[in-house]
């Protein structure tokens, strides 16, 4: 098991996702001997997890089922403990297609947060690529740094301790791409072009608020940036539902021939069901404008 | 900092490279080839003076289409304080505020001009010009730079822009599948470096392209494709280094079924033998015009020509035996081909499955799923909700996969300028739905009629709802 790796067989000291429903899910550390507590009983480790497949149903103690999945960055971003607000993988899939990342792209980040975005990137990146991502928060810094490890993608990435805008990335001319998910960004943009390859690369903010972006922008067209686009990109989910929808009683119709009702025309039961699909009751309206640029050659 | 010529090599545009010429939102996916007259954007140009050069230059377009790379920009003149007016309340708009004719414009254009000095004279010539308030002078300025501005960009493919170039030129081809989306598709079925990815795609192979750029070379990915052959024509354009293509296999669909019952015969004996019947058909027909040429010669003159036609004859029958040498080797190839691709499959290990196309993706996933291995993402992606509805309904009867999820995405962009930020157009729903989620071992996973799993009690509703 690896988050850039799939493995088929669960194995102890690996990081598995128990599925226990639609948006329910909980990363699991694999240990031997351990056990864990679920809404449907206990799975133990040793007996259910070591040695089954990773797709397997897994029977808990008080008789009801999970399924164990291999962890993706996707189902991590969705399992993952929160230190910091996070990014989704909606985000995440627009931020990676347009910073144009592919195995063996060289990535600073910052702020590394609860490194949801970073797991995504590790895995895009891999095996050539490498990650160096900054986060001023001691405490989270370290706890990144341990679950890269967990995770076996500790090669692939250099946690930094430091503050961005004071000091940088901690590397020069080496990155495709950079990206900023910082309070203000616009004090990082050097360092954003700093850290880029001379031969140029492309740079993403992520800003929850307006005047962040309009600031960013300011400054990134001050330091020579082009191509600047923002953005912002909506998931939209759509419940599939069997719906049943009366039929009204407009009264017995006089016009129709005489004979056996059979066409269900008898008021008390007369309905359609109907497939369609209904939206949450309440969607995500907003996460935060995405802003891309282009560092050209210098 | 001098370049050093080595390093740069990688950024350099070289003969044969597959290229995209850009302009402002334009894009054309091209091969730079020396002395081949290219359009774009109603112009005849020649690619000639972009080789050695950098990706991403910006060339202007001159005389006899020639491209000339330009000069660094210098700050631009529209930022000296220039006069400007407060409002709109006394301009009107009655289409004679500009001098120039059209007429006088082409002139110009004849004369050489360069886009920037057009722009100049409009600016000179227009009554209204210094009225407009300074926003509005930016806004008329960037309108001419549009239309007037003769140059063009080359660029490196990518995903990001082939993506757009497509959606914007031949949406049709692509199954109208938008850039976003395409990039949901690429994460959502965690498509990375070494894993082994289906693609079952009529998107002219751009989402083929894609998968292969985000595998980096490493790995495998395995077309599977309706028809007589798979299309590629998107993923050509990516301009691929050569050993990518060696992770790259193919399979017809028609052998699926045979694949899956274990009766599919790789080693030429009689699954080719349809092949073989209707090659032989075909070469009928061409040896016919030869026989006959033969036989004429045969008819004519005896004596003097008699070792002649003898040599003909046995010239003409040389050929056919190395024409059917070539044909045998060939198939050979296909045969070989085939079988390398059945070797992906057979172990009904693959770690992804992308499915973007026109057929009914119900019956086109039904079909593949059971190609993957559990706990392994799939994505389906269809124009239309409703071809998704039932795909989701359908998998949901068979049982095998979790967290099944029907979405789209909106793209919103917006202009941020001082005092003028706001959104631009909406894209909305017009980049089409995804379909995904992720197999689990069907040995002895019951079908989810079984609510429990997906929902828990607490949250159903109190209607005559029902999940489907």
């Amino acid at each position: 098991m690896s988050f850039v790796e799939y493995s088929d067989v669960i194995q102890d000291g690996d990081v598995a996702i128990v599925y226990l429903g639609i948006d329910s899910t909980m990363p699991i550390k694999v240990q031997k001997g351990a056990q864990t507590q679920t809404r449907y009983g206990v799975i133990r480790h040793s007996t259910d997890l070591i040695g089954q497949r990773y797709g397997s149903k897994v029977t808990c103690s008080k008789g009801g089922w999970v399924h164990v999945l291999h962890p993706t960055p996707e189902l991590w971003t969705v399992s993952l403990p929160h230190r910091t607000q996070i990014l989704y993988t909606t985000d995440i899939a627009t931020i990676t297609m347009m910073l144009e990342l592919k195995p063996g792209s060289v990535v600073c980040e910052s702020g590394t947060g609860s490194g949801s975005l970073s797991h995504a990137i590790l895995r895009t990146i891999a095996p050539t690529g490498h990650l160096h991502t900054v986060e001023f928060h001691q405490q989270r810094a370290e706890k990144v740094a341990e679950e890269f490890k967990e995770h076996r993608v500790d090669h692939l990435v250099t946690v930094r301790n430091q503050d961005v805008c004071k000091d940088g990335f901690g590397v020069t001319g080496v990155a495709d791409a950079v990206f900023l998910d910082i309070p203000s960004p616009w004090e990082a943009v050097r360092h954003a072009k700093t850290a880029l390859k001379r031969q140029g690369g492309r740079v993403c903010s992520f800003s929850p608020c307006i005047e962040q972006v309009q600031k960013t922008c300011q400054a990134l067209m001050d330091q020579g940036f082009e191509e600047l686009s923002s953005v912002e990109v909506l998931l939209r989910v759509h419940d599939v539902r069997v719906v049943s929808m009366p039929l009204p009683d407009f009264g017995p119709d006089p016009s129709a021939p005489p004979g056996p009702d059979s066409r269900g025309e008898a008021p008390n039961h007369a309905s359609i069901a109907l497939k369609t699909t209904t939206p949450p009751r309440e969607i995500p309206g907003h996460t935060g404008y995405l802003t891309f640029a282009t560092k050209p050659r210098t | 900092m001098a370049d050093n010529g080595d390093e740069d090599s990688e950024y350099r545009i070289k003969v044969g490279d597959c290229v995209v010429l850009k302009r402002g939102d334009i894009f054309k996916a091209m091969q730079i080839q020396l002395g081949k007259k290219v359009i774009f954007e109603k112009q005849w140009i020649f690619l000639d003076k972009t080789v050695g050069q950098l990706y991403s230059t910006t060339f202007d377009i001159v005389s006899g289409g020639n491209l000339l790379p330009q000069k660094p920009k210098n700050a631009d003149d529209a930022s000296d304080a220039k006069e400007a007016g407060t409002d709109n309340r006394n301009i009107v708009d009655d289409g004679k505020s500009q001098k120039l004719t059209r007429d006088d414009i082409e002139t110009l254009k004849e004369q050489g001009l360069k886009g920037q000095e057009i722009i100049q004279q409009l600016i000179d010539n227009s009554s209204t010009f210094r009225d407009k308030t300074e926003y509005a002078q930016d806004k008329y300025i960037k309108k001419k730079k549009k239309k007037y501005e003769n140059t063009v960009t080359i660029l490196k493919p990518s995903c990001r822009i082939l993506a757009m170039m497509y959606h914007g030129r031949e949406p049709g081809k692509i199954c109208h599948l938008r850039y976003d989306t395409l990039a949901q598709m690429l994460t959502l079925g965690n498509v990375h470096a070494g894993s082994k990815v289906l693609v079952f795609e009529t998107c002219a192979g751009l989402v083929l392209g894609s998968v292969m750029e985000r595998m980096g070379g490493h790995g495998s990915v395995v077309q599977m494709y309706p028809g007589g052959g798979p299309v590629r024509a998107g993923m050509e354009s990516f301009g691929f280094p050569a050993h990518f293509h060696d992770t790259l296999h193919e399979f017809p669909i028609c052998h699926v079924n045979a694949l899956l019952a274990g009766t599919l015969d790789t080693t030429g004996k009689h699954s080719s033998a349809v092949e073989k019947q209707s090659d032989k058909d075909k070469e009928k027909e061409q040896n016919q015009p030869e026989a006959e040429q033969a036989g004429e010669q045969q008819d004519g003159p005896e004596d003097p020509n008699m070792e002649t036609v003898t040599a003909e004859e046995a010239r003409v029958e040389k050929e056919k035996k190395e024409k059917e040498k070539r044909k045998e080797a060939k198939a050979q190839e296909k045969r070989m081909k085939l079988a390398a691709a059945v070797a992906q499959l057979e172990g009904r290990n693959a770690d992804g499955l992308i499915i973007a196309s026109r057929f009914h993706p119900s019956s086109v996933v039904m079909g593949l799923l059971k190609f993957l291995a559990p706990s392994r993402p799939f994505v389906i992606y269809s124009q239309y909700k409703e071809a998704l509805i039932e795909c989701f309904t359908k998998l949901k009867e068979h049982g095998g996969t979790v967290n099944v999820r029907l979405t789209d995405t909106w793209l919103r962009h917006y202009q941020v300028l001082p005092n003028r930020t706001h959104p631009l157009l909406l894209m909305s729903g017009g980049g089409g739905y995804l379909l995904s989620g992720t197999t689990v071992a069907t040995d002895t996973a019951k079908p989810s009629g079984s609510q429990r799993v997906e929902e828990p009690a607490a949250k159903r509703q109190k209607l005559t709802d029902t999940e489907g």
